[in-house]
């Protein structure tokens, strides 16, 4: 299997590298629904989850997969990051260098965090991000093709890409990590992606991107018939940063309602990687309809994290012995 | 008092000749040089290329206040070691240089350095808050004579009191520089918006934000008919509105950093806080429009905006960083590549865009001056043949994003009325002193 030394970008994966996650993450699936829900792989290992930003669901599941797989877990809560604001992000790193972390799960509020703390040399164990400002989550993209696979193979996935498949990312896009992420790993693995947002969401210059960008949601839907919709976070501050005038217009134009739920085909996947603003972006209709992925998404969460724990952590030992 | 004859020296690209240097002026050139310089001491420089010592409109020599970064002993060896006579101190410092009190206190403590002239800067405003002018006239009649006004760092954002400072500066013939970046749209802004922010995802910095501010303030300096500058334009669209408006006849001048000529906003990718400047570094296409500006007259000169930090104020994630990166020691050799090495230009034009036109907006009769018989001795000798790595070694911070790089141009000795304040590649140990008739 190809060993990573990070994950900080879903880009660090070629197709191979993130064929091979998924099929990992499927194997730790297996483990999830055994009894006895844990493997002696990480034993004597120790992971940092070192928040610098509140993420209750992303820190438990990195916490609940470091600890299937025997790995002792240490959740280092540290709020407010800069220089001014206390203990920088190197003292930081150079305390859990010393404490003897092999790996650290960072999630950080400035873009890049992740990248230089890898690149640093102030810490020698992996680094995962998860989630650097508005850069990248790549374990998120991970699950979420994870999701797509499943929905679409069953229990024929493994081996598969997502070749030909069509995502829809619908949202903020602009300040999004999620989407970032998407992008890159759907492309690498061969899916059609679709970007849809007010034009305010979307980067000024989108122009390196690998993606058709729509400002029409219903248009959307109709013309393309996506496989899969994924819908962002909305964030409210944004409406007083003037990207839309209320959180009423964003539902009816952006937002995924019942109405919108009709022109899904019956098999589409309808995913948000949580937490969710019902009524905004998405109505209850929709959250809680049989296209939606929600809960999956975060059951599959903790299976692809164990599986990129297990590759970052677990040295040359082979998946055959789980 | 010292006499130097500079044997075999190339004034400004012409053939070699000789230059005989007495105190503080420049004795004789050419023939007459060698016949009355018989007991001078000899300074073979043969391969050399004099140009008038440089003129930075654009430093941050950081005191008063933040002198863990620089001083102005710090900032100003590291002028004298990048070929430089005379430095423009930013008012950035804390205290703000918006009263006399403060611009004479640099312009004391440049004196008492001897590394160069400090021409200190005023602030526009007070507290550099954009809200009142600041005591210009009071700054302007002080023994540090400001001409140049600047909120650097900030932008005289309001167009009125832009208006405003604009039409007074003209009662002593004074220049408002402008840091030109429209406030709202840049809230938060860390690099470049274009392709690269994108997919970093780092808050963008658009071009139309300093495009717009240019764009307004040429149109008051026509309507007032006061003297504009320009600083640290970095964009291929402010390029068009600076012609426009030197052809409109607005007295306008511009200003290019070494880092705009030669650096681009792929660098960010390395979220490396070093390339972490305000205005951001742009793209390449932003860079070849500024190295044709330059070299076509819209832009005037190359300034350095030496912007000096301490290592944790760069040691860490990208948006905690500081804005800025160091220049004294580099510009020269930037200037020589862009210039010079790449057959696009000529000394002339070079002594010009880093001597005679700083001098000349600044106001600094005794900088910039010909290199002919009877000026201040200021000069920078240059070899032209020579690469070397890019490092910055006196100044007190080493944010250098040029570290790694290998550039022309060698600044070899530097003379400062008539002291060499950089002699054989290193720096004095001790500046000119200025109490003493003259010499080293």
């Amino acid at each position: 299997m190809s060993q990573l030394n990070h994950l900080l970008s879903a880009a660090d994966l070629s197709r191979d590298a993130a064929i091979n996650l998924l099929d990992i993450a499927e194997t730790m699936a297996s483990v999830n629904d055994r009894e006895i829900k844990k493997l002696p792989t990480l034993r004597g290992k120790t992971v940092v989850n070192l928040f610098f930003e509140d993420s209750t669901r992303t820190r438990i599941s990195f916490e609940l997969a470091a600890k299937r797989l025997s790995a002792d877990v240490i959740n280092f809560s540290a709020k407010g990051s800069s220089v001014s604001k206390g203990e920088s992000l190197k003292d930081t790193a150079q305390t859990l260098e010393a404490m003897g972390a092999d790996g650290v799960v960072i999630r950080h509020s400035a873009s890049g965090a992740a990248y230089t703390l890898a690149h640093s040399g102030w810490i020698n164990g992996s680094i995962v991000n998860a989630g650097d400002g508005t850069h990248e989550h790549p374990t998120q993209a991970l699950l979420d093709a994870f999701t797509i696979r499943r929905r679409l193979h069953g229990a024929a996935s493994t081996g598969k890409a997502l070749d030909g498949v069509k995502v829809a990312i619908v949202g903020d896009v602009l300040h999004s990590r999620v989407a970032r992420s998407n992008l890159l790993l759907l492309n690498t693995l061969g899916a059609e992606v679709h970007l849809v947002a007010p034009p305010t969401l979307l980067p000024a210059d989108a122009s390196g991107w690998n993606a058709q960008i729509h400002y029409d949601l219903d248009g959307m839907l109709h013309t393309v018939k996506p496989d899969a919709v994924m819908m962002l976070r909305v964030q409210l501050e944004r409406m007083n940063a003037a990207y839309f005038p209320s959180e009423r217009e964003y539902a009816r134009v952006w937002g995924f309602n019942a109405d919108r739920l009709a022109l899904l085909g019956e098999k589409a996947l309808l995913m948000h990687p949580g937490p969710m603003n019902r009524g905004l972006e998405i109505s209850a209709a929709a959250a809680d309809s049989p296209n939606s992925t929600v809960l999956e998404q975060v059951a599959n969460g903790v299976s692809v994290r164990m599986a990129v724990l297990f590759n970052l952590l677990s040295g040359e030992r082979s998946i055959d012995n789980v | 008092m010292s006499n130097y004859l500079l044997k075999n020296v190339s004034l400004v690209g012409q053939a070699p000749t000789d230059v005989l240097i007495s105190g503080e002026h420049i004795f004789a050139v050419g023939s007459d040089a060698a016949k009355q310089g018989a007991s001078a001491e000899v300074i073979d420089c043969t391969g050399l290329v004099a140009v008038p010592g440089l003129v930075d409109l654009h430093t941050h020599l950081r005191e008063p206040g933040f002198e863990a970064s620089e001083t102005v002993l710090t900032g100003t060896r590291s002028a004298a070691a990048g070929g430089f006579t005379a430095v423009h101190a930013m008012a950035n410092t804390s205290p703000v240089a918006d009263t006399a009190g403060v611009v004479e206190q640099v312009w004391s403590l440049g004196l008492a350095a001897g590394f160069a002239d400090v021409a200190p800067v005023g602030a526009v405003t007070v507290g550099l808050e954009g809200k009142q002018l600041a005591e210009l006239a009071a700054m302007a009649d002080s023994r540090a004579q400001v001409r140049v006004f600047s909120d650097d760092g900030k932008c005289v954002s309001d167009p009125l009191l832009m208006r405003r400072a604009l039409e007074y500066v003209k009662a002593f013939d004074g220049v408002v520089a402008q840091h030109a970046q429209e406030p709202r749209l840049t809230e938060g802004a860390q690099m470049n918006e274009g392709v690269v922010s994108a997919e970093l995802g780092l808050a963008g910095w658009p071009a139309v934000a300093e495009e717009s501010i240019i764009a307004r303030d040429v149109l008051l300096a026509g309507h007032v008919g006061s003297r504009l500058h320009v600083c640290h334009l970095s964009t291929a669209g402010s390029v068009e509105i600076v012609r426009w408006a030197k052809a409109r006849g607005i007295n306008v001048t511009a200003e290019v950093t070494p880092h705009h000529l030669l650096l681009t906003d792929e660098l960010a990718r390395s979220y490396d806080a070093v390339y972490k400047v305000n205005p951001p570094l742009r793209t390449q296409a932003d860079v070849f429009a500024l190295r044709e500006a330059l070299i076509d007259g819209t832009i005037d000169i190359i300034a350095t905006d030496h912007a000096p930090h301490p290592d944790e104020s760069k040691d860490c994630e990208w948006s905690a960083a500081a804005f800025g990166m160091l220049g004294l020691e580099i510009a020269a050799s930037v200037a020589f590549d862009v210039l010079i090495d790449s057959g696009a230009s000529h000394w002339q034009r070079y002594a010009e865009v880093l001597s005679h036109n700083p001098a000349q907006i600044g106001r600094l009769s005794q900088q910039g001056q010909p290199l002919v018989a009877g000026s201040i001795a200021n000069i920078a000798l240059i070899d032209p043949t020579k690469r070397r790595d890019a490092v910055s070694t006196e100044s007190k911070s080493s944010n250098n994003p040029y570290l790694g790089l290998t550039l022309g141009g060698e600044v070899v000795h530097t003379i400062y009325r008539g002291y060499f304040t950089k002699r054989d590649g290193s720096v004095a140990a001790v500046g000119r002193d200025h109490t003493a008739k003259a010499g080293n």
